[in-house]
């Protein structure tokens, strides 16, 4: 058992419409624990990568696309789903990393400091410290420390997935959402993500979507289950994996379907 | 146990024999294909490279200093150039001030800010169809709204302003392409740490996107360059001999703007008033303006591809 603490956020009967009117997310209600791991698992199409992306209003980017019911975010209560909430502003306290690394084409260092320049910081000093304490907390310091003004690009994969974490890291969120961060990588380099993730869990809250059950299984504290847009299951990973107390989780995670 | 697989019989073996002909036949089409494509590029090239060779010989007695230093003249052997290449240079500047920020800002706004919907199609397809009308059309609207409804004159001002029309078009277009071509991902990364929409346009869109605009600005540039319809429609003047005032001066404020409002000729045209001409000296000196004009646009267009390579080297997607 997972020892409990706070509800860092839930949804609430969050519905979610997409702009063709395909409703992608029914009634979802789901809690994220504070420090924990959660991961959302499920056969492709089945709305999780759409429902990470709630929790940082990136569907806003596209119109016509329509949210109803709430996530809120605590202590203070906010619906973030809020019209009057400025997705910008849930931006700044909740980051994301992406399926494929997408560093931007500047260099090392600027990936890092782009979400600090964006907050408005203009201190070189802080701006640095923030940069290695970032780079740190990612474990790649200590692979980019002699060339953080070396181009993004010319890192491997699985280090410009580090860096896209370190850069989503740099601004101090209070939850980070993972959209299956591993998928483009390879084995090594994803068991170095995982075991990233794993440490960065004392630190904040954790999303992560993923496609691949053994990872939901190694690396989350809770596991949810979702199918067409719905929530099917969701509970602390042990009980998920081997005691699941609905058939169609028993299923999918047994790979009689998926 | 399975029966044992006969080890190639007669009939794979004429199978075989029957691929490789189809094959074969096949490949055919391939060679083919590439001599018509290659017929059809050598066509265009040698006629260019003719062309241009033979304005080169005609024009070669006044490939010289003197050729770029001095005024039109009633006697070709002194007829020089200076005022044609100083107007097109003067009229260059006004199209690239007129037509850059007006083009980049249109092509931007389209592409990030403005919504989609049938408007913004409209707007679309009349941008599109703009680069495509005829070039004495805008000599046209230049005449009515410039020249006499705003009264500008037929001065260098409203040359450069009817260029600048002429290739606003190409500026949208291109930095509409060149915006496209920047993956979502990055934007999403952008925006996902927070960024505002003038925050992503600046530090990201912009920045990855300026080597295609810039492209397309030059081949506008090199495009407006040799225009002459629109230029004779409002009324440059043929023969000048004198060159517009200064644009900087050696007392302050040290910039002047009268050369804006002042008569000019521009390098296509004299190169028209020359050929006009029935004495053949006059001939020479046009061919020598015609090399000359093909000489800069390829220098400009070269320069294009230059920094596109330049500036793409460090971007990869």
């Amino acid at each position: 058992m997972v020892t409990p603490t706070p509800i860092k956020a839930e949804s609430r009967n969050l519905n979610f419409y997409y702009s063709n009117g395909t409703r992608a997310l029914k009634s979802i209600t789901m809690p994220l624990h504070e420090k924990r791991i959660t991961a959302l698992i499920g056969p492709s199409g089945c709305g999780k990568s759409t429902f990470l992306r709630c929790f940082n209003r990136m569907h806003d980017l596209y119109p016509g696309n329509q949210y109803e019911g709430e996530i809120l975010l605590h202590p203070d209560n906010t619906n973030i789903l809020a019209k009057a909430v400025d997705p910008i502003e849930v931006r700044m306290r909740i980051s994301m990393v992406f399926q494929k690394p997408n560093p931007f084409p500047k260099s090392i260092y600027e990936n890092v400091a782009y979400g600090l320049r964006v907050r408005g910081e203009r201190n070189k000093r802080v701006i640095d410290d923030k940069v290695e304490e970032a780079l740190k907390g990612a474990a790649i310091w200590n692979e980019v420390k002699n060339r953080l003004n070396d181009l993004a690009f010319n890192l491997s994969g699985g280090q410009q997935q580090r860096l896209c974490i370190a850069r989503a890291l740099a601004t101090d969120p209070e939850i980070m959402l993972f959209d299956e961060p591993t998928s483009a990588l390879d084995p090594i380099a994803t068991a170095n993500i995982e075991e990233l993730m794993s440490e960065l869990r004392d630190k904040l809250t954790i999303l992560v979507v993923t496609h691949n059950m053994q990872q939901a299984a190694r690396v989350s504290d809770y596991t949810a289950y979702m199918y067409l847009g719905e929530m099917v299951e969701f509970g602390d990973t042990d009980t998920i994996f081997t005691r699941p107390s609905k058939k169609e989780t028993e299923d999918y995670i047994t790979g009689k379907f998926g | 146990m399975a029966t044992p697989a006969s080890v190639g019989s007669s009939s794979s073996l004429k199978n075989l024999a029957e691929i490789r002909a189809m094959i074969k036949r096949h490949k055919m089409n391939d060679t083919l294909f590439s001599i018509i494509g290659l017929l059809a590029l050598m066509l265009g090239l040698v006629t260019l490279l003719v062309l241009f060779t033979d304005l080169i010989l005609d024009g070669s007695d006044r490939f010289n200093l003197e050729f770029l230093s001095s005024f039109p003249s009633r006697r070709a052997a002194h007829a020089g150039l200076l005022s044609a290449w100083v107007g097109s240079f003067l009229v260059m500047m006004v199209t690239f001030i007129a037509a850059v920020p007006m083009g980049v800002a249109a092509g931007l706004y389209l592409e990030e800010y403005a919504p989609k919907n049938w408007f913004s199609d409209l707007i679309e397809i009349n941008v599109t169809n703009l680069a495509g009308v005829p070039s004495i059309i805008y000599g046209l609207l230049a005449l009515g709204l410039f020249v006499y409804g705003l009264g500008f004159g037929q001065s260098i001002l409203t040359a450069g302003l009817t260029l600048g029309l002429l290739i606003l078009p190409i500026v949208i277009v291109s930095t509409r392409e060149s915006i496209r071509a920047i993956p979502v991902a990055i934007r999403e990364a952008a925006y996902a740490v927070g960024a505002t929409k003038w925050q992503v346009v600046y530090d990201h869109v912009l920045k990855y996107s300026y080597g295609g605009i810039l492209t397309g600005v030059i081949i506008g540039m090199a495009r407006a360059l040799g225009e002459t319809a629109p230029i004779i429609t409002i009324g440059a003047l043929t023969f000048i001999s004198f060159l517009p005032p200064s644009p900087v001066t050696s007392e302050p404020p040290y910039l002047n703007f009268e050369w804006l409002s002042s008569g000019f000729t521009v390098m296509p045209i004299q190169m028209f008033n020359w050929l006009s001409r029935p004495d053949h000296a006059f001939h020479v000196n046009a061919a020598a303006t015609g090399a000359i004009i093909i000489v800069v646009t390829l220098l400009m267009n070269g320069t294009a591809i230059y920094l596109r390579y330049k500036i793409r080297k460090n971007i990869k997607w």
